[in-house]
């Protein structure tokens, strides 16, 4: 058994720093390179792009990333984990594998698939059975929006990543997993802890909590002293050095950008957190109040102390249903008296579009430059602000509404207060949304799979 | 005196749907007393007045130093339903940042606060 495991973020996001991965394999050592690619919305995207082309449905980053560094992974022995797969995991697999055929890399790599998480075909059968699959928001059942649903995903935990690596292989791309079994399933697969060990399995999720979003816990978007931290330009992604016990230690490589302390680390701690005592995962449920934080040499932070206790007998299920569409139009007011002017202008927008008839679920007006950000807390702007903008969405559901009111833009500069430009991009584009559906199901409907391709 | 939070706190925010969380981190150990004493759930529901349409919740997390504040429809909706620049509640962190809080004169040079 290693003494400690390194585990080193590569994406805190699908469209993260395209280098950074890259350079985490080649700057320094490391065991595995985690990346996390799906937001809440990306399955969504996804699955459009495979009913398109039946191929498709994954991140084709991965693969480009894939074809540069897999020949030093294969070399050095660093196992990649990514929830790359999305909806077409098999065929990220494939495209993978082929990329290691070009390479050269025949009888060197197996390539672990982790599929179980679809269950966009299963949700009549589950609402048949009485499964009401009740958005945890907002308390109603799922069949309110069945005819709109896109994808459906449960969230598998660190299980089907330990055994695809039990099983040798060097590369494990799975759905929709957690961010956190990502990082969790390496280190229960190289210290082999028990799956009621909640204090170790805790720790593991909190050390992919930490570095799940890459950057933002090694001095990206830190606000303690944030003018002082070096060299974001080439910014250090995070690296997990764990050990058996539990314990691990926050870092990034040498000669990189940016900073690990323990402010970086408690910022990124507290981000999109609940209840601190109940950090609930497939795997554990995390208690964030027992950990312990020290500094431990340059860009080093030592994390202890951490518990943990059972899982529940849920999993969390991501759906994604459409849900009309909006459009934003912006334009700019230049001084003298440019918030007043852009306020005017939304004045007249809004009258245009009552006599229009025009209805809609939500209207905002932002004025950036004023109180885009925090509204009310931000007071009136200066007398003399240099300039603002108007910023104005709507939402509904019927487009040909929202289509009308990208009209109504443009005709402002010639029809409205004076001073203003910032129209270049012509006129607004009518979007599509697509929401998030977020509900619970009992563990015992999903079963996880792992299947293997070699090369 | 009046002081503000920047002076006490660093921060950061994001998002779970239509709810916006805040964690509060104290500059140092010795500030966090006074932020679980002031920065109340009913302190930042009266902040965030015309912004958060929902109830506070408050965490503590002394081992960090640190508040959790869970700030109920707060976002137009929240993910890709909401309208706002700032669907993600990115920005909560600083605007939270401009509460004053009151201190006494005694607390306030303790604390070393009375000299800029």
């Amino acid at each position: 058994m290693k003494e400690t495991v390194r585990i080193a973020a590569g994406q805190g996001f699908w469209g993260d720093l395209p280098s950074a991965p890259v350079r985490q394999v080649h700057d320094g050592p490391i065991d595995y390179l985690m990346l996390d690619y799906l937001a809440e919305v990306t399955m969504s995207i996804m699955q459009k792009q495979k009913a398109r082309d039946a191929k498709a449905g994954y991140a084709r980053d991965f693969v480009a990333l894939m074809k540069e560094i897999l020949p030093a992974c294969v070399a050095r022995d660093i196992k990649v984990v990514a929830n790359a797969g999305g909806v077409n995991v098999r065929g990220c697999a494939v495209a993978v594998a082929e990329v290691a055929y070009e390479l050269g890399l025949m009888g060197k790599l197996k390539i672990g698939i982790v599929t179980g998480d679809d269950i966009l075909d299963r949700l009549d059968d589950f609402l048949s059975r009485g499964l009401e699959l009740r958005n945890m928001d907002t308390g109603e059942p799922l069949h309110t929006v069945r005819d709109r649903i896109q994808s459906a995903n449960a969230y598998l935990g660190a299980a089907p990543i330990v055994e695809a690596l039990g099983k040798g292989a060097q590369v494990v791309i799975t759905g929709r997993a957690t961010d956190t079994g990502l990082t969790l399933g390496p280190l229960i697969h190289e210290f082999g802890w028990a799956t009621d060990d909640w204090d170790k399995l805790a720790a593991g999720t909190i050390a992919g909590h930490i570095i799940e979003c890459g950057a933002q816990c090694s001095g990206g978007n830190c606000q303690y002293d944030w003018q002082s931290i070096p060299d974001l330009a080439n910014v250090g992604f995070p690296i997990a050095e764990a050990s058996a016990d539990g314990t691990f230690v926050i870092t990034k490589h040498e000669n990189t950008g940016g900073r690990v302390n323990v402010p970086s680390i408690k910022e990124q701690l507290v981000y999109e957190m609940g209840d601190p005592r109940e950090y609930i995962t497939p795997d554990c449920v995390a208690d964030f109040t027992t950990i312990q934080l020290a500094e431990a040499g340059p860009d080093r932070v030592r994390v202890s102390g951490i518990k943990g206790g059972p899982a529940t007998d849920s999993l969390k299920v991501s759906i994604s249903y459409s849900a009309g569409y909006k459009a934003v139009g912006t334009l700019v007011y230049s001084w003298p008296d440019a918030y007043q002017k852009a306020q005017a202008a939304d004045t007249i927008l809004r009258a245009r579009l009552q006599r229009m008839g025009l209805r809609f679920d939500q209207v905002l007006t932002e004025y950036v430059g004023a109180n885009a950000t925090h509204g009310p807390l931000a007071g009136e702007p200066p007398a003399d602000v240099a300039e603002v903008q108007l910023r104005v969405g709507v939402r509904g559901n019927d487009r040909a509404a929202i289509e009308q009111f990208t009209k109504e833009i443009a005709p402002l500069i010639l029809t409205g207060p004076p001073g203003v430009t910032g129209f270049a991009g012509g006129r607004p584009k009518v979007e599509e949304v697509v929401a998030y559906w977020p509900a619970l199901i009992p563990k015992n409907q999903i079963t996880a799979n792992v299947k293997f391709l070699n090369v | 005196m009046k002081v503000q939070l920047t002076r006490l706190a660093h921060a950061r925010s994001g998002d779970k749907g239509d709810t916006a969380n805040v964690g509060l981190i104290a500059l140092r150990d010795d500030f966090y007393p006074v932020l679980a004493r002031e920065v109340t759930s009913a302190r930042v529901k009266e902040h965030f007045r015309g912004i958060c349409k929902g109830q506070v919740e408050r965490f503590e997390l002394p081992n960090l130093g640190a508040l959790n504040f869970l700030l109920h429809q707060s976002l137009g909706g929240g993910g890709t339903l909401s309208l706002m620049t700032d669907a993600q509640g990115k920005t909560f962190s600083t605007a939270l940042l401009r509460m004053q809080i009151d201190i006494d004169e005694e607390e306030a040079n303790r604390l070393g606060l009375t000299t800029h």
